[in-house]
């Protein structure tokens, strides 16, 4: 006999509450991805106008930067055509005090936030890592390791409302990377925080060769925010304007204290996954060419076309603008950077250690024998302020 | 720790009370936090429980739970949310719960944390205090007692510092919490009991970090030690007088960075040198320490730098920890071996492997 079955026992008294008490449902995305272009919906001109001439400016980017890896000018270059939708729309729904936190592929966005194109390239130019003042744009350094950024957005972003500033953080990152700890992590601190955070998963069928299906079994990237009690939304990212107001919106409900929103941009690597990959390992080219067929420049200028947009001007304008950034950014590349060695020892501490203090005499030491050298190399007795170069 | 206590006629008595390690770092994020109002402190049940080892009690009550706040479960995530809050301008504390738990937040230390000031060249420093209560000797069941401080002192861009005595478990934590780059403070758990007569009501001094001490001066040899193995050296030296051994013991108290010319001018004049420490002899700090020793004091040493740590194993179960763990006796061995110049010479089989 159970105790259920004992004569005159009372039916046990349930547990107190346990169950989640959000419903699921409003969290779920929607069962194909959003679109917005092509489909007759009310978009402002204006708005299209200005994804349209950021989006040609990012392809010119994406290509002028791939022809600098082939010239020796850049170390490596993770290039992000077929994707420019996500990263221009990413950095136009931000405000000045917002916080953008890249990934390595992110250099678009950084550059579309406002950097300049050379400074954000720094750290595949095998320059000083960062190489920029994350301050000055309030973009964080591009993160190498995967999802390790994403913690970072969401203390940022609790840190700030902590304070009372009404600012919000980005945070990019690619499919592959969610399913990495750290994503978990990060999702799961934001939502039991409510922070201000908004996620952008760039789901580029790719992590380096290993496709989607082979990194998670889930129904879609977006459904993992359910999971954690923040809503998913899955958009065409390569839908400009789909892209931006998706995250218009997570921005905004970030910014009105509704916390965390999960994003999932359905996009494809058009280019191999950096430079000195391979793609024909893992894919085929009829897959590439279909993929080209739905290219996000090609949207939205078929969009502008259809409503009459799309004149001489705008075209010449949005070429132009590009042309002059390319121009900008190859001679910035061309230059040959100059890094002082003894710069290697500041800023490991605040102030130099015992220990550092007589490795750096050291290699001064050996630069001396070197080039017969006595010039100045600054004061790096001290803690240099500059960045060493 | 003073308190003021009210008796029944409402006359206020003064009686000063011992005070213990655990209180003084409480002590330590209290009066930091009161002081300035960037410091945060965040971990796993810091809160309303005060932290498995009552370190931040009371805090969260003091100055709420924004300020003194209880995470998820997630070491990486406590980290790598700390990494955002500082470059927002705060100062974060975080509790890592043991030694073998902060091993899910390394990712975030090492790529993160230790790097954000050298790869934003200065613009971007992190002033986080990473407090890790590490060490053995309190019968906690396994990845409870783990030593990790060669990790940590494997990185650069971290400071690693580790109080002894109450006084320094408040100072130096000040100092940590104060200092605009990252520090891992280690506290050895099993001195959080340990007692002094140590008022906080009285002016503190914030030991700087960097700088060792000569906890006792000797002649005839130096313990270098740091953490929980500083009172088994002074035990040690306390013994050796027995044997006609005035042995000087030197408290790193910081193992990055680390203060050679203490240590150094302490072993030229001793001519004799053991290490001590609990971490795992092989790839152990000794082993860096004892290098450091013998490239500038050569001539001056009378007899090899010994290291006196724990096996190289995995930290084994509670019932055989203090097999394992550097005692008194094991030291005065070392020493005891430091001193029979004739053997070292006539015998040198019987050193073989000796190193503990
Ligand atoms: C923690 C970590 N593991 C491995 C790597 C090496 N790696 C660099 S990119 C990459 C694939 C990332 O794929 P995904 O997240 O989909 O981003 P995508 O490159 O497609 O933008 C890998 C495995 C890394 N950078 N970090």
């Amino acid at each position: 006999m159970t105790v259920l079955e004992q004569p005159g026992s009372h039916r046990p008294s349930p547990p107190p509450a346990w169950r989640p008490r959000t419903d699921p449902a409003p969290l779920l995305p929607d069962a194909e991805p959003y679109r917005l272009l092509g489909t007759g919906a009310e978009l402002d001109p204006e708005l299209l106008g200005a994804l349209y001439r950021q989006v040609v400016k990012g392809r010119r980017y994406n290509r002028q930067a791939t022809a600098l890896t082939r010239q020796g000018r850049l170390a490596v270059y993770p290039s992000s055509t077929g994707q420019e939708a996500c990263e221009v729309a990413a950095a136009m729904v931000l405000r000045e005090r917002d916080w953008l936190f890249p990934s390595y592929r992110d250099t678009l966005a950084a550059v579309a936030r406002g950097m300049d194109p050379a400074e954000a390239l720094g750290l595949l130019r095998g320059d000083w890592h960062t190489g920029y003042d994350p301050y000055e744009h309030r973009v964080a350094p591009l993160s190498t390791p995967l999802a390790t950024h994403l913690p970072h957005a969401v203390g940022l972003a609790h840190a700030a409302r902590l304070k009372g500033d009404d600012v919000v953080a980005l945070a990019m990152v690619g499919d592959g990377g969610t399913s990495e700890g750290d994503f978990h992590e990060a999702l799961n601190f934001a939502a039991v925080w409510k922070t201000p955070t908004v996620f952008l998963v760039q789901n580029n069928g790719f992590a380096i060769s290993v496709p989607l299906a082979k990194q998670t079994a889930a129904p879609s990237l977006a459904h993992k925010a359910v999971g954690y009690g923040v809503p998913g939304r899955l958009v065409d990212g390569n839908d400009a304007a789909a892209v931006h107001r998706v995250l218009s919106e997570a921005v905004d409900r970030a910014r009105a204290g509704g916390g965390p929103t999960l994003v999932e941009a359905v996009t494809y690597r058009i280019d191999a996954h950096t430079n000195a990959d391979d793609a024909t390992r893992y894919r085929g080219d009829d897959e590439v060419a279909a993929w080209l067929e739905h290219d996000p420049v090609t949207l939205l200028e078929r969009e502008l076309a259809d409503r009459g947009l799309l004149d001489d001007a705008m075209r010449d304008g949005a070429r132009d603008e590009a042309e002059e950034m390319a121009a900008r950014l190859r001679d910035r590349m061309n230059e040959d950077p100059v890094l002082d060695p003894m710069g290697l020892f500041d800023h490991v501490y605040a102030e130099k250690t015992a220990q550092l203090r007589e490795q750096a005499a050291q290699l001064r030491a050996e630069l001396e024998a070197e080039n017969g050298d006595h010039g100045d190399h600054g004061d790096h007795d001290g803690q240099a302020k500059g960045d060493g170069r | 720790m003073t308190t003021a206590t009210t008796d029944r006629s409402g006359a206020t008595a003064t009686t000063r009370k011992p005070a213990t390690m655990a209180q003084a770092l409480t002590r330590a994020m209290r009066d930091a936090m009161a002081q300035d109002p960037t410091v945060h402190v965040l971990g796993e049940d810091v809160g309303v429980l005060g932290g498995v080892f009552r370190i931040t009690d009371g805090l969260t009550k003091e100055f709420g739970e924004d300020r003194c706040t209880d995470t998820p479960l997630a070491e990486a995530g406590i980290l790598g949310t700390a990494v955002g809050m500082a470059m927002y301008g705060l100062r974060p504390v975080v509790e890592m719960q043991f030694d073998a738990f902060a091993y899910p937040a390394f990712e975030q230390l090492l790529s993160h944390v230790a790097k954000m000031r050298n790869r934003t060249r200065g613009k971007m420093p992190l002033p986080i205090t990473i407090r890790v209560p590490y060490g053995g000797g309190i019968g906690g069941v396994e990845h409870h007692s783990d030593s990790s401080e060669a990790y940590y002192m494997a990185t650069p861009g971290l400071h690693v510092v580790t109080p002894a005595t109450v006084a320094d478990a408040y100072g130096l934590l000040r100092a940590a919490i104060a200092s605009d780059d990252p520090v891992v403070f280690l506290e050895p758990k099993r001195l959080y009991w340990s007692k002094a007569d140590w008022s906080p009501e009285e002016p503190q001094a914030v030991a700087p970090i960097g700088r060792a001490e000569v906890r006792r001066r000797g002649t005839s040899a130096t313990l270098i030690t740091y953490g929980p193995s500083v009172p088994v050296c002074l035990e040690a030296a306390e013994a050796a007088r027995e044997e006609g051994w005035d042995v000087e013991v030197v408290d790193l108290r910081s193992l990055v960075p680390f203060d050679d010319e203490t240590v150094c001018a302490s072993v030229r004049r001793t001519g004799r040198a053991v290490v001590v420490h609990e971490a795992s002899a092989f790839g152990g700090p000794g082993g860096e320490i004892a290098a450091r020793i013998t490239e500038r004091c050569f001539h001056y040493l009378q007899a090899p730098v010994l290291r006196v740590a724990g096996f190289d194993i995995p930290y084994p179960p509670p019932m055989l920890e203090r097999r394992h763990l550097p005692g008194v006796d094991r030291v005065l061995d070392a020493v005891a071996r430091l001193q029979w110049e004739s053997e070292w010479t006539e015998r040198p089989e019987a050193f073989e492997g000796g190193t503990r």
